[in-house]
């Protein structure tokens, strides 16, 4: 035994045949040097930087992608793109950001990295399939770009049906497999996370002593568990439907295309969960550590991702007011999307009672999780007005649901992981990054969102419908204050590409806490070890163990 | 004319009363959002500023029991914003009881156009007229794929979907044009499936059904519409890019075809021509480019099309017998 230290408990049992080449206490990132002993690591950390790895490119291809759509639309004739070529690029941002690199941004890394740490685990349950998992995105992500690379696919990220069987004539079906293979890696992560959250807790690692972030990521892959088996469903029979005529969604051939709408958002909505409690938990590991004081309302927060992610199976419908559904039906959802949208909203109250009478530190990480709050609160909100029957009439696939789920989702999921990759990049490369850099980053973010995203409220009640290319001059104004801002947006975006990566080779060595933060994963060195524990982990007695008076004295870095 | 003319507009123009109200219904949501969020967003950049790290501060924070504060503060908005919740659903069950005296006008979509049918039979293609102050029912539905036929002066849009019957209504009180746009994403051309709806008094509205823009009711006339709508005009109009036969004037004449054939372009070529166009019916010196409408063209349209194609010959055919 390498770690000699750990004593084999029954929480601690290592997947790994333990390896004699591993030094002691060398670090995951010098443990090996190979190339194979990337590309086979078992290793929850190293697939946690594979993943990073990958959904960075994706994140790239979406941020390009969407780059040329605001380049469009500043001006009303569609003169920039044909029509065509504007479509696909539209479809393209919204395929990649949704699915390749949303849903599994912070579980796939954070969670990857970070669950077992938090829970004083040397691995994953299931270390092979968690490399496997990788394999599988990667598929999935293969055959999508195959279809960009081939031509592309024009029918939005929702791929409506009879429009993707029967009338579109691009690539959609090596787009649909792309995203149904991609599926599987979430059910893969989702059920590696529930048998670890279960079977591999440190002695003492009650469920009430969890950080936030892995009742999260709980929560997070039950959802991953239970709604993706039937958007894979879904669009197989797509894809039967496309390739062979089997009648499911097309009318020409006896099907319903209202059923598919069902289908897709029986997994979607609870999709927008899966985006958004992720992105909670990195809050509520954040806002603690930079108060120096346990998060307000521990048990609730815990409670509520719990209830969210079971009371969001409930809402799908609030997408489809207006397509012919039932209005019994539609008074229903509404008033469930109420009872979803109220809690995650007031979650923010927890944060704000949390830094009350704290010792804040406004450092990057923290910059990001104040920004994160003011969009997500907006985003939930909004929300709730396109939950509201009469207003959904108005402004149902108009301007104002982009900005709403940009709200929700930029502010929701990339704020928090930018927040979370602030945070624990000292712990996952041992670097620090440049302090000033980063809150530059940070509010060249929050204004470049708002300019951008902010008039596309007020564009989609005067009326404009998304995902127009061609639009009344009316709307020109605000069209172009929106891509200025996606200007700025895009510097903010491309700094911590920059400093963070320049981090790794010049930045200063970090210590294993440089934040003074509570946690399983901040007592360990930076990096963390190979087999994560060189001692055996002790729990604490209560999560959020920080003095009940804050320190005032100024960070220390030891 | 132009719906506006406004560089900038910053509220839409309403033209009905259930418009009006869905406004005071957002203002009075927007009211109460700023009530639930302004005061979060000032606490936490007055706490950031306050017990910044270093500041003089009172920190002590005993053991304060947060059921009662937790349960409250999610309890209290939620009954709050269930008002909004009721308010919008009363709007919305009255936008679904049609009155029994609603005029039917009947609306097709399909890529890429909106064809729209009054209920004396004028039919007109993306625009709209409409009287005001009287019930009006769409009743719609969809050749292709999904669209949606939204009407932001009215607050109101509905999908129209293949197969299956739609339908909104909606009283109108305020004359003016105003844009009707296709809000489903409906594939290449859906940013141009838009068009003028415009509000007009009864007394207008008569007499532009009488005289003005759409197209008279009869066979020919409706046929002319499908002609339009299935773009055959993009190839067969003189001037079309595509080099293709005129159709003008082709009803009862000889065709000399590519296999060198001799056919009299009576009614069963013209439908066959149009179903399987390149069946051996290829005309001499032309490529063969013609799109097969079988499956596409739906019987009855097919019908009023033959039949403005036959009346085109008709005229042709006295023009040019003296
Ligand atoms: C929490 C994170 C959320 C995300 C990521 C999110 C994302 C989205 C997305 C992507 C759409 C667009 C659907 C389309 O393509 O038409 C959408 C629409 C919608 N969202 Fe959200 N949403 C979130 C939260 C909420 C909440 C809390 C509510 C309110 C209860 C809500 C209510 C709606 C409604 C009603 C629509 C339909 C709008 C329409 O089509 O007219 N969403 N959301
Ligand atoms: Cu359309």
């Amino acid at each position: 035994m390498t770690s000699g230290t750990i004593t084999d408990g029954p929480a601690l049992r290592d997947p790994h045949t333990p390896d004699s080449r591993i030094g002691h206490g060398a670090d995951y990132l010098h443990a090996e040097h190979t190339l194979r002993s990337w590309f086979f690591t078992t290793d929850h950390k190293r697939i946690a930087l594979l993943y990073l790895a990958s959904i960075t490119a994706f994140f790239v291809i979406g941020a390009v992608t969407a780059g040329l759509v605001r380049l469009a639309l500043v001006v009303p004739d569609g003169q920039v793109f044909t029509n065509d070529t504007y479509n696909k690029l539209f479809t393209i941002h919204g395929v990649v950001m949704v699915w390749f690199f949303l849903i599994p941004s912070i579980p796939a890394t954070f969670g990857n990295f970070l669950i077992p740490l938090m829970i004083g685990a040397r691995d994953l349950a299931f270390p092979k399939l968690n490399l496997a998992s990788w394999y599988v995105f990667m598929t999935g992500a293969l055959f999508t770009l195959a279809s960009v690379v081939l031509g592309g696919v024009d029918t939005g990220w929702t791929f409506y049906t009879p429009l993707s069987t029967a009338f579109s004539n691009t690539w959609v079906v090596p787009a649909l497999i792309g995203v149904t293979i991609v599926g599987f890696s979430s059910i893969l992560t989702g059920l590696n996370f529930v048998v670890t959250i279960h079977t591999m807790r440190a002695p003492g690692m009650t469920w009430f002593r969890l950080p936030i972030f892995v009742w999260t990521h709980y929560a997070t892959s039950l959802i991953f568990l239970l709604a993706t088996p039937v958007i894979t469903v879904a669009l197989i029979l797509l894809i039967a439907e496309r390739a062979f005529h089997i009648g499911v969604f097309d009318p020409a051939y006896g099907g319903d295309p209202v059923l598919f709408q069902h289908l897709f958002w029986f997994y979607s909505h609870p999709a927008v969960y899966i985006m958004v409690l992720p992105g909670m938990g990195v809050i509520s590991e954040i806002v603690p550590a930079f108060a120096q004081k346990k998060l307000f309302g521990y048990k609730f927060v815990a409670y509520a991702a719990i209830g969210l992610a079971s009371v969001t199976f409930f809402v799908w419908g609030h997408h489809m007011f207006v397509n012919g559904q039932s209005d019994f039906a539609s008074v229903a959802f509404s008033v469930l999307s109420f009872a979803v949208a109220v809690p995650s909203a007031v979650k923010v109250y927890n944060w704000t009672a949390t830094i009350h009478k704290g010792s804040l530190k406004l450092d990057t990480p923290m910059l990001y999780a104040m920004g994160y709050i003011g969009l997500f609160v907006l985003g939930g909100l909004t929300g709730l007005y396109l939950a509201t029957l009469a207003i959904n009439q108005h402004v149902h696939a108009t301007y104002f649901v982009v900005a709403h789920f940009h709200y929700i989702m930029v502010g929701g999921t990339v704020l928090a992981f930018l927040g979370g990759l602030h945070f624990w990049w000292p712990k996952i490369t041992g670097r620090m990054y440049i302090e000033a850099w980063g809150r530059i980053s940070a509010f060249l973010i929050f204004i470049g969102f708002n300019v951008t995203f902010f008039p596309q409220f007020i564009l989609g009640y005067l009326g404009m419908p998304r995902r127009y290319h061609v639009y009344p001059p009316e709307f020109q104004f605000l069209n172009i204050l929106s891509s200025a801002g996606s200007t700025i947006l895009a510097v903010g975006y491309l700094f911590p590409m920059v400093y963070l990566v320049y981090s790794i080779w010049f930045g200063k060595r970090a210590p294993a806490n440089p934040w003074d933060a509570k946690g399983l994963e901040w007592t360990v060195p930076s990096p963390p070890p190979a087999h994560n524990f060189l001692t055996e982990p002790v729990a604490p007695k209560v999560p959020y163990d920080y003095p009940l008076q804050a320190r005032e004295t100024g960070r220390q870095h030891s | 004319m132009n719906p506006t003319d406004l560089a900038l507009q910053l509220w839409p123009a309403a033209a009905s009363a259930t418009a009006v109200e869905t406004d005071w219904l957002i203002l009075a949501f927007t009211v109460l959002t700023l009530l639930l969020t302004v005061p979060v967003f000032v606490a936490i950049t007055w706490f950031a500023i306050r017990y910044r790290q270093g500041e003089e501060a009172d920190r002590s924070h005993g053991n304060v029991r947060s059921v009662l504060i937790e349960i409250s503060w999610m309890l209290i908005p939620f009954l709050l914003t269930l008002i909004f919740f009721v308010w919008g659903a009363r709007l919305f069950f009255i936008s679904k009881q049609v009155p029994g005296d609603a005029m039917v006008v009947e609306a097709i979509g399909r890529q890429w156009m909106w064809k729209f049918q009054h209920p004396t039979g004028q039919s007109e293609i993306n625009d709209l007229h409409l009287p005001i102050g009287q019930p009006i029912k769409i009743r719609m539905i969809s050749q292709d794929v999904i669209h949606n036929l939204y009407l932001p002066a009215l607050r109101m849009q509905m999908a129209t979907l293949p197969d299956r019957y739609t339908e909104l209504w909606f009283k109108a009180d305020r004359t003016g044009s105003y844009r009707l746009y296709c809000s489903e994403y409906c594939g290449t051309d859906h940013s141009k499936m838009d068009g003028t709806l415009t509000l007009m008094t009864q007394a207008d509205y008569a007499a532009w059904l009488q005289n003005a823009g759409a197209q008279q009711g009869g066979q020919a006339g409706a046929g002319r519409v499908v002609y339009e709508s299935y773009g055959c005009g993009a190839c067969h109009d003189p001037g079309a890019k595509v080099r293709a036969p005129s159709l003008a004037g082709l009803y009862g004449r000889e065709v000399r075809l590519a296999d060198g054939r001799t056919v009299t372009a009576d009614e069963t070529y013209l439908r066959d021509k149009i179903l399987n166009p390149n069946r051996q019916k290829l005309a001499a010196d032309y490529k063969q480019v013609m799109p097969a409408f079988r499956n596409v063209i739906p019987p009855d349209d097919l019908d009023r099309l033959v039949s403005y194609l036959k009346s085109t010959g008709a005229t042709a055919q006295q023009e040019a017998q003296p």
